[in-house]
């Protein structure tokens, strides 16, 4: 299969809030092979520092347009932010592997939990999206009211939502994994989840897998590394699993809770 | 109107025949297959694969990768699946390609595995040239092959006896003289040298105070080591006869043509493949141009030829 490298043209490139940004590219050639969880290598500048790529995870498709959003939390990122509509970026992808909600006939009854932590939110509205049918309950966590992300499109998507913030200043005060353990044990002690997807820190993750392997519940995670090349040829983004050390990038970056290993 | 020539930029390298001076480099192509759909591989001038051990590598501890200003460090450690694995589940894709595949070897604890690898791989005809390399900053060893003379010559000496395929040595540029040990590798029968594998670096992370790779020091890369590397060819090919693999943060047809009339007769692209995986491709046709803009009928005939400094 081909893996597209395109020059795209930016439509927009916002600032949401504090350092969180929006952007929106027009792709036809993407879109059509986007899903949940999968991700774009970007050339956010044309010098060579920063030198390498950004790995940013697709937030939505609409039509033939996509939807980034990300935290300016560096050099490449801040360089990101520079970007003004009508520039054209670099772009590689979609890569990597998704998430995979079961479909069609295997669609189980069981209600689906989405967990999301901090800028962790980003494919999982996507995922909301291709979950629709379903339903699914979304726990959404940050420290602050003011870093909440994305409420808006969760309810527009008719998802449930529940919040938790760890200063308590909206929804449950604590941790969203906190949370999670309370409504598994509150509201799902007869009818487990079908599946719980989660992507966060990588502590929230951590928790999120203890939690599920505890209740026996299917988990699938989106995890964030360090990439240099984002295709499977540098080997430098590896977790530990059981089955030895995989790449983020090319088996992940979405890997079920059961295989890694902490 | 402009005169058309028509450009040669075939190059030979011991008994292999290029079609283009272009290849990229160990570690940083895999073994070609993840570069499939994003570029044309049988358009390069050979292919060098990740390095291959005798037994299966996972690897070093992760972080294994961070980014540092035009550069980058790595500290891989090597993770590969062996020889017997890599004969049988990738090599069959690399001579589908048909270009010339070159396969990069070394030895975990005890040099004598160069040997084994050696004639394992001297059986094998899509198998055209072989890379030793005695360089690897990532294997947790005081001191590489290539960081001394004797041991680089007494290394290629042994392996030369094994085999009558090309066999390049690819040397560290963490030594105080490059063209002493280029010389040593020539001098025990090396068709090749390789210049230049990674200098050793180190990045911090000053908040959590921790070393920002697992295993502390890695191996630097990119446009940030390009002047050096450039160095260390113009030195080695003032010593030596046998040709010179130019690599070191190429980017782009400039930063190649830098190494050629530095000396280097053919060039290798390396961090360059994780960026922008056509750059390969990309300086072939930016090689010819060159040659074509300028009248250069055979790259030869810019080979190490640099002229004196003017102001």
């Amino acid at each position: 299969m081909k893996t597209l490298q395109i020059k795209v043209k930016i439509i927009s490139n916002k600032k949401l809030k504090n350092d969180y940004w929006h952007l929106e590219f027009e792709s036809g050639l993407i879109a059509a092979k986007a899903s949940a969880g999968k991700f774009l290598e970007l050339k956010v500048n044309k010098g060579t520092d920063p030198l390498l790529r950004r790995p940013i995870s697709i937030h939505g498709v609409s039509g033939g347009r996509i939807k980034l959003i990300y935290e300016v939390v560096g050099k490449g990122t801040q360089c990101l932010s520079e970007r003004r509509p009508g520039e054209f970026l670099d772009v590689i992808g979609p890569l990597g592997n998704g998430f995979n909600p079961p479909r069609g006939r295997r669609r189980s009854g069981g209600q689906s939990i989405i967990v999301a932590g901090g800028m962790g939110v980003a494919p999982l509205v996507f995922l909301a999206a291709q979950l629709k049918p379903d339903k699914p309950l979304v726990l959404l966590g940050a420290r602050t009211k003011e870093e909440l992300l994305c409420q808006q499109e969760f309810k527009a998507l008719g998802c449930k939502l529940m919040i938790a913030t760890d200063n308590g200043s909206l929804g449950f005060k604590g941790r969203v994994t906190d949370l999670l353990k309370e409504i598994l044990s509150r509201d799902f002690k007869a009818d487990k989840p079908a599946n719980i997807y989660a992507c966060g820190p990588q502590p929230m993750l951590k928790a999120v897998s203890l939690i599920c392997r505890e209740n026996n519940i299917a988990s699938q995670l989106s995890l964030e590394r360090h990439m240099a090349c984002g295709f499977g040829a540098c080997l430098g983004c590896v977790v530990s699993t059981k089955t030895g050390y995989k790449r983020v990038c090319k088996e992940g970056p979405v890997f079920s809770g059961e295989e890694l290993m902490w | 109107m402009v005169k058309k020539i028509k450009s040669d930029i075939s190059v030979h390298i011991g008994n292999l025949d290029l079609k283009n001076p272009v290849m990229v480099a160990s570690g940083t192509f895999g073994y070609a297959e993840e570069f499939k759909g994003l570029m044309d591989l049988k358009k390069l001038g050979a292919i060098v694969t990740k390095t291959i051990t005798l037994k299966p590598r996972p690897g070093n501890l992760p972080p294994r990768t961070c980014e540092t200003p035009s550069g980058m460090l790595n500290s891989i450690g090597l993770e590969n699946p062996g020889i017997d694995r890599f004969i049988k589940e990738k090599l069959p894709f690399l001579n589908k390609l048909g270009i010339p595949v070159i396969v990069s070897i070394a030895a975990e604890d005890d040099p004598a595995e160069f040997s084994v690898l050696t004639n394992q791989l001297d059986k094998i005809s899509g198998v055209c040239a072989i890379e030793l390399n005695i360089s690897c900053p990532n294997m947790q060893k005081d001191k590489l092959i290539s960081q001394d003379a004797k041991e680089t010559f007494d290394l290629v000496s042994t392996v030369r006896k094994l085999t009558n395929k090309c066999l390049i040595t690819k040397l560290s540029p963490n030594v105080t003289s490059i063209s002493e040990i280029a010389l040593a590798a020539q001098e025990a029968g090396s068709n090749a040298v390789a210049l230049i594998n990674t200098l050793t670096g180190m990045s911090i992370d000053i908040y959590k105070r921790a070393p920002r790779i697992g295993s502390w020091v890695g191996g630097l890369s990119g446009p940030a080591i390009r002047p050096v590397a450039v160095r260390m060819v113009w030195e080695a090919y003032n010593k030596i006869k046998i040709p010179i693999i130019g690599m070191g943060g190429i980017m782009d047809t400039e930063s190649a043509l830098e190494f050629i009339i530095a000396g280097a007769t053919a060039v290798s692209v390396g961090t360059a493949n994780f960026i922008n995986p056509k750059a390969s491709l990309e300086i072939i046709s930016g090689l010819r141009q060159y040659m074509a803009d300028n009248n250069i009928v055979n790259l030869s005939s810019i080979t190490g030829r640099l002229k004196v400094c003017k102001d």
